[in-house]
């Protein structure tokens, strides 16, 4: 129960089963085969945490974005193009020194899509999911991420529709980098808060920025 | 509902075990793909919604939920709603509006907004002292069970949003909604780790503090 959360191999029945469902609901003329393939499209190559990291870097180079974005996440990320499904609230929770936030879904897998794209299994699983409130410091520890003891852990548990990105700190080293090269150390990983952003990250992720 | 998608807190569930950033795929398969895409474009039919949606997942018997992997639950939640609503039976689907790749793009785009006007005043200001209301309903809910009973502050006023538990049956009722700070003593009887957790709860789940 805790480690098979991979099913990279199926059993040709779960296969079967969804691919007799997909027929019938053609069939049936429920749904329109074009769209099944354009939605796929769409969060599999074009909705990513590219564009997350787009908002982080110029959240770190604009001041103005940064307040609004701090006090109106929804504007100042439509501003930017990213609006839609599963991103319609959307909350912007900043990392101090003293203060590190975290993001869980303890009840399903509540995510901002149009800013991080579809969540990784990991965020989805039970694990996750029961142990980032009880014991955010071990989760934490589990992605290599040690706090101090004097950093306040704050655990963000989006139970409404209410969707969260957390604003890394910005990195110690990277003064006079452009907005560009700002974005190709944000990791997807920081933005949930399970990771800090170090100046060394080599980029995570490589769909571009897009609205959806 | 006390399903076993309530996982705040739950014991026994060992690693985390991550996959690596850099290589993990968006799906691991293609009948994901396929589950994914399916479940969208079947929600886009208009007959049930994202609370409804849940509830069809959390309704599963706790082992099956637990031994799934995501999409699974997923698909099991699909299977269940079309049955429910009837879908696969013939004439059941006359008059639906079946979306095209352009009409789905329009539908993504707008999502769901859920923020509604209340007629209701609001009960609760920033600051304020609240319990979280004890709750055993076999209905949908968004109320964690962790969270019963505690006491926790208000630390922000989001307006008010349509109710997911009342959504679930179709009904479109606006609450104020509360992001409620938790000290780790009011829900785990401990204080050495330095942490709050913050829920966002509708006003229904909330009493006075005192």
């Amino acid at each position: 129960m805790t480690d098979d959360h991979d099913h990279s191999q199926p059993p040709s029945d779960l296969e079967l089963r969804v691919k007799a469902l997909e027929s019938l609901l053609v069939e049936k003329g429920l749904v329109n085969p074009d769209t099944l393939n354009s939605i796929i499209d769409t969060y599999e190559h074009r909705v990513g945490p590219r564009n997350g990291a787009h908002i982080v870097a110029k959240a770190w180079s604009d001041p103005d974005f940064n307040t609004w974005l701090l006090a109106d996440a929804s504007a100042a990320v439509s501003s930017l193009g990213y609006i839609g499904r599963q991103g319609e609230h959307l909350q912007v929770v900043a990392n101090t020194q003293d203060i590190h936030n975290l993001v869980v879904c303890t009840l399903c897998s509540c995510y901002p899509w149009p800013i991080l794209g579809l969540p990784p299994v990991w965020y989805k699983s039970a694990p996750y999911r029961a142990r980032a409130v009880s014991e955010p410091r071990a989760v934490l520890a589990e992605f290599g991420t040690l706090l101090p003891a004097h950093t306040k852990i704050q655990v963000w548990d989006s139970t409404a529709e209410l969707r969260y990105l957390v604003l890394p700190q910005r990195p110690a080293g990277t003064e006079g980098w452009t907005e560009l090269q700002l974005q190709q150390i944000v990791s997807r990983n920081a933005m949930i808060g399970v990771e800090l952003v170090v100046a060394t990250n080599t980029p995570a992720t490589k769909s571009g920025p897009v609205s959806i | 509902m006390n399903g076993a998608h309530d996982l705040g807190g739950q014991h026994g569930l060992s690693a985390i075990n991550p996959e690596p950033e850099a290589t993990e795929p968006v799906f691991h398969a293609e009948w994901e793909r396929r589950v994914f895409a399916l479940t969208l474009a079947a929600g886009m039919l208009g007959r049930w919604n994202i609370d409804e949606a849940r509830y069809a997942r959390e309704r599963q018997h706790p082992v099956t939920y637990l031994s799934n992997s995501y999409y699974e639950n997923w698909l099991a939640g699909l299977e269940l709603l079309l049955q429910e609503k009837k879908l696969l039976e013939t004439s059941a689907n006359s008059g639906l509006q079946i979306p095209t790749p352009t009409a789905a793009a329009k539908l993504l785009a707008k999502g769901g907004p859920t923020l509604m006007q209340s007629a209701k005043p609001a009960r609760f200001k920033v600051g304020d002292k609240v319990r979280v209301k004890r709750c055993y309903t076999n209905f949908h809910t968004r109320v964690p069970r962790y969270a019963q009973g505690a006491v926790g502050i208000i630390a922000a006023t989001r307006g008010s949003h349509i109710f997911a538990d009342e959504h679930s049956k179709q009904h479109r009722i606006a609450e104020h909604l509360y992001s409620v700070r938790f000290q780790e003593q009011a829900l785990w009887n401990r204080s050495h780790d330095n942490v709050e957790v913050l829920i966002d709860l509708w006003q229904p789940y909330l009493d006075c503090g005192q």
